[in-house]
């Protein structure tokens, strides 16, 4: 039986990314997916009629530009097209927009505060500030602190001077700002609650935090740093859907000759003699390589599809402590036309834009709390954008697709499955929230697919369904992704790696893990690097 | 004897009331005594109407001729280095023309309306080049760029726009192809010719009907993303396409004062354009004489490393710079479509073939201060944006 080079876990766009790396570097791969489409949670599907969903992931602007160069994504059909602006409805009828426009935006800060308008480029530097650090460090391999190898030792180097660089006050704000919360971060800039909830949205999408708890200013960063043809913070569509990315990716893997199999889930790596040897997958099928690269989160990839014996027992007992917490819903909807908001004036471009429900900090609080009590948030907070305003191709002419990214929504309720009414009814909450602004919304609604994390667990396997597979804090970033001493995508065992969002430097369409992992099992298989290197801000 | 007292300030477009009520940044420049409008709301936005849906550009400062008479072919292949006999009525043709040194005065695009008539479209005005070429030809010129608003759609969603006016047989019209249709009475005149390297379409029309054709146009497309667009969107595309424009890949061999600042159709990689089958054309005879010698400039395509735009750069055969430039960068951009910093140039011969690597000195701006970067460049033989949707007929919805 054959024995393949690499043998890749999850058709997810971090396994195929590394996937196509490997490939292009003459490996032999195979790439396996559980399901029979591609993409995990950076997908398209279509499930109603025309439409075409970003069922998960919906929006754009972490994905590594020196990647999209490297594999020609624009030649497998991706095209990413900016949008700007967002929108904040108000319990009193006003609403706060944020415009592309630099003026426009601050004109409309000064409507409610010129204080806030005033005190904007403050805390945008600061904020460019954090982002120019991170982004430095997105496409290569975070060090070891414990470790004297000259490339960890050289890389600590590296960051230790562009750290000691900014000067003593912005390292001091530096270190403050990666332990902070975003609603302390955000009170020393703004006095106006809009608009404080209106930033305050970036730094608890996708976690089981709420705005006031620590590490939440870290989490808005990580929605800050990407960007859309060198314009940092700012987002795009992907042309088709987020699943377009990952038939790209795919696209640019099968071009470099790698072989992808579809309704293949593993349900065991395979050790031999402290080795991995290849794959055991469900339909009893068994596939021999030489090294397997899991694009699976930490937990399902050590504690599902491995034998706890060949595993270290410490290193289990971090993974089982992993942070992977189940905290965001979606709601995908096929509109039969376009929803009117009479809050916005006639042809505002706000329509489209990022759209929110929620104008005070402490709904947003009260959002979180009710996630904490086992459920979900009754006065959830929204991330709602409607992609077919800008792309031709999701939708009929005049009709459209709303995404809805709900904050929060638990895993379980009161610890056990969802039910089926329980699952209508947060989609109820979902659409009565937006319905209240927006009298002709509920009307032109043909279909709707709800999911929680529970049902995005069960599909695309993400441990409790978490959007970024654990944590984005402090002590589950950089150096001690996914667990200190393994973060350099090698797992505990000779010829296993990881490559999913688990590992540094996290989750959303990155495809920064798959690159750093292919990366570095190039280099340990002792051939040439494929992977590109990152292009720098200065 | 009384005249009219000539129009002092800019001139407006036919579609200019048009332009003006979606404009919200006024921000305009002068394009042959028009006003055109850079950008209208955001050129970054309008750039992706282009990718991703459809653009509307107004074009109508265009130079514009009309070519007739018994003669009119022969002429035209007398003006031309292409061989018009070639360019079958109802089809366009891109074209150069030249002075006797085979130095091009201007590219144009030359539509063959009907059998025997001609217009004949470019960026600068020839009408006293054209008429001296005349000699011998019974032909007729005749200036018409004020008689003819033109509009260019261009996009993936074009088609399915325009397929929403009535338009029989639009289905039908390949690339480089023109129909003729019924507009309100008018004739409305459409080429499938562009721009942008994608999916798109001109529109020729009579100015009285300007304004009622845009409307149909825009009432057409508002469910299919169409958008007005201004010329820093449209040069962005144009640089993708890998298409030339006066004044920045080369000069009007006419205007020139210094020796050596022009360029002949061979070095601006129009090889494809000159057939020396040709009996006679203007600069024949030189530009056999280059052939046969060797050119001393070569147009290139770059595609160059990291995202720092190589606006204005001088081009090296390596790193260090050694031996003096090559060339220079004549058009820059960064891609949005393509994720590559691309650029256009001209360089000394040898260098510059297809594959080879050539060094590009960037200089940028990060906060006040500028910095240096030599960055590494392949030269590319094919235009950096060609999707499968620009040639395909009929086209789809995409
Ligand atoms: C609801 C939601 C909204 C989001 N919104 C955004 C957004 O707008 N923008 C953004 O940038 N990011 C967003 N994210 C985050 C982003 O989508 C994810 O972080 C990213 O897609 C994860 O990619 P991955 O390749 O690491 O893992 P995944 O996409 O999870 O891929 C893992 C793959 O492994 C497969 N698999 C699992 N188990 C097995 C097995 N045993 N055998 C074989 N195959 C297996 C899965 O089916 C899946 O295809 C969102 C995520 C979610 C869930």
């Amino acid at each position: 039986m054959k024995t393949y080079d690499a043998i890749v876990v999850g058709a997810g766009h971090n396994g195929l990314t590394n996937a196509a790396f490997l490939a292009k570097a003459g490996l032999d791969v195979v790439c396996v997916e559980k399901n029979d489409y591609i993409g995990g949670a950076t997908v398209s599907r279509n499930l109603y009629k025309d439409w075409w969903y970003s069922n998960c992931s919906y929006v754009c602007s972490l994905l590594r530009p020196e990647i999209y160069r490297e594999l020609e994504l624009h030649k497998h059909g991706l095209q990413v097209t900016p949008y700007g602006g967002s929108v904040q409805f108000m319990e009193n009828g006003d609403y706060y927009g944020s415009y592309h426009d630099e003026e426009v935006a601050y004109r409309e800060m000064a409507r409610f505060s010129r204080h806030d308008a005033d005190a904007y480029k403050r805390y945008s530097a600061d904020t460019m500030r954090q982002c120019k650090f991170i982004r430095d460090f997105l496409l290569s391999t975070a060090p070891d602190p414990t470790s004297f190898k000259p490339k960890d030792l050289m890389e600590f180097a590296r960051i230790g001077s562009k750290f000691t660089g900014m000067g003593e006050e912005r390292m001091h704000e530096t270190i403050r700002f990666w332990t902070m919360s975003v609603a302390e971060y955000l009170d020393e800039y703004f006095e106006t609650d809009v608009i404080k909830a209106a930033f305050s949205g970036s730094g608890i999408i996708g976690t089981a935090l709420g705005i006031h708890s620590p590490g939440t200013a870290y989490v808005l960063l990580h929605h800050y740093m990407g960007d859309v043809d060198g314009n940092v913070g700012s987002w795009g569509f992907a042309r088709g859907g987020t699943g377009a990315v990952s038939s790209a990716i795919a696209g640019a893997y099968q071009a470099a000759g790698g072989e992808l199999r579809t309704e293949s889930g593993v349900e065991q790596i395979i050790v031999k003699n402290g080795n991995v040897t290849g794959v055991a997958l469900e339909n009893g099928d068994e596939i021999h390589g030489h090294i397997v690269v899991s694009a699976m989160d930490v937990k399902r990839t050590f504690l599902t599809c491995m034998d706890k014996n060949d595993l270290p027992e410490k290193f289990h007992k971090r993974v089982e402590n992993f942070k992977i917490r189940g905290s965001s819903g979606k709601v995908n909807i096929a509109l039969d036309g376009l929803p009117t908001f009479p809050a916005l004036p006639e042809g505002s471009s706000l329509i489209h834009s990022d759209m929110h429900f929620i104008d005070s900090m402490e709904r947003m609080e009260r959002a979180y709390d009710d996630w904490k009590s086992g459920t979900w948030s009754q006065d959830p907070y929204i991330d709602m954008v409607i992609p077919t305003l800008n792309d031709p191709t999701m939708a009929p002419p005049g009709k459209h697709f709303m995404s809805c990214f709900v904050q929060y929504c638990p895993h379980q309720i009161d610890g056990r499955r969802w039910t089926q009414e329980e699952k209508e009814a947060f989609g109820e909450t979902v659409i009565n929230q937006i319905a209240n602004y927006s009298p002709d919304f509920r009307d032109l609604i043909l279909h709707a697919e709800i999911r929680t994390p529970q049902d995005i667990e069960d599909e695309i396997g993400i441990t409790e369904g978490n959007i970024f597979h654990g944590e984005l804090t402090m002590d589950q970033l950089l150096f001690n992704r996914p667990i200190p001493g393994y973060a350099q995508y090698r797992g505990p065992i000779n010829g296993l790696y990881m490559c999913g969002s688990s590992n540094h430097p996290g989750g959303g369409i990155m495809a920064a893990p798959g690159a750093n992992a292919a990366r570095e099992i190039l280099s340990d298989l002792r051939r040439p690097n494929t992977v590109p290197e990152n292009w720098g801000d200065d | 004897m009384k005249h009219e007292p000539v129009h002092q300030g800019r001139l407006k477009s036919p579609f200019h009331s048009r332009l003006e009520s979606l404009d919200t940044v006024n921000e305009w420049h002068q394009w042959k005594g028009y006003s055109s409008a850079d950008q209208l709301y955001c050129s970054d936005t309008e750039y992706f109407a282009i990718r991703n849906a459809t653009g509307v550009f107004d074009l109508t400062p265009m130079t514009k001729y009309r070519i007739t008479g018994p003669d009119a072919l022969d002429y035209l292949n007398r003006l031309v280095t292409r061989d018009m006999a070639k360019v079958r009525p109802g089809r366009v043709a891109y074209a150069v023309w030249c002075d006797d040194n085979g130095q091009v005065i201007d590219d144009g695009t030359i539509f063959h309306l009907r059998e025997g008539e001609y217009r004949l479209c470019s960026q600068e005005r020839h009408f006293a080049w054209l008429k001296a070429a005349t000699l011998g030809f019974d032909v007729t010129i005749t200036h018409e760029t004020e008689d003819v608003a033109a509009l260019a759609v261009q996009g993936p969603t074009s088609y399915s726009v325009l397929s929403k006016m009535n338009l029989e047989g639009l289905e039908e019209l390949k690339p480089f192809g023109l129909m003729h249709f019924d507009f309100e009475g008018s004739e409305l005149m459409i080429s499938r010719t562009g721009f942008t390297g994608d999916l798109g379409y001109e529109l020729w029309i009579d100015p009285d009907k300007a304004e009622a054709l845009w409307d149909a146009l825009f009432e057409a497309g508002e469910l299919h993303g169409i958008r007005a667009i201004g010329t820093t969107a449209l040069n962005m595309a144009r640089i993708e396409a890998g298409y030339l424009a006066a004044y920045e890949e080369f000069l009007p061999a006419d205007e020139t004062i210094r020796t050596g600042v022009s360029r002949s159709p061979l070095e601006l990689g129009l090889d494809w354009l000159v057939d020396f089958k040709k009996p006679n054309f203007n600069g024949r005879r030189a530009l056999a004489e280059e052939k046969r010698n060797g050119s001393a400039w070569r147009l290139v395509k770059l595609d160059i490393e990291g995202n720092k735009e190589a606006h204005h750069s001088y081009i090296f055969s390596n790193a260090k710079a050694r031996g003096g430039q090559i060339g220079f960068v004549t058009s820059a951009v960064w891609s949005p479509v393509c994720k590559q910093n691309i650029a256009l140039g001209t360089v000394n011969t040898p260098h510059g073939k297809p594959g080879d690597t050539v060094w590009v000195e960037i200089y940028y701006q990060r906060e006040m201060h500028w910095n240096r970067k030599m960055a590494k460049a392949t030269v590319v033989d094919k235009p950096f944006w060609f999707p499968p949707r620009r040639g395909a007929t009929p086209p789809g919805p995409y």
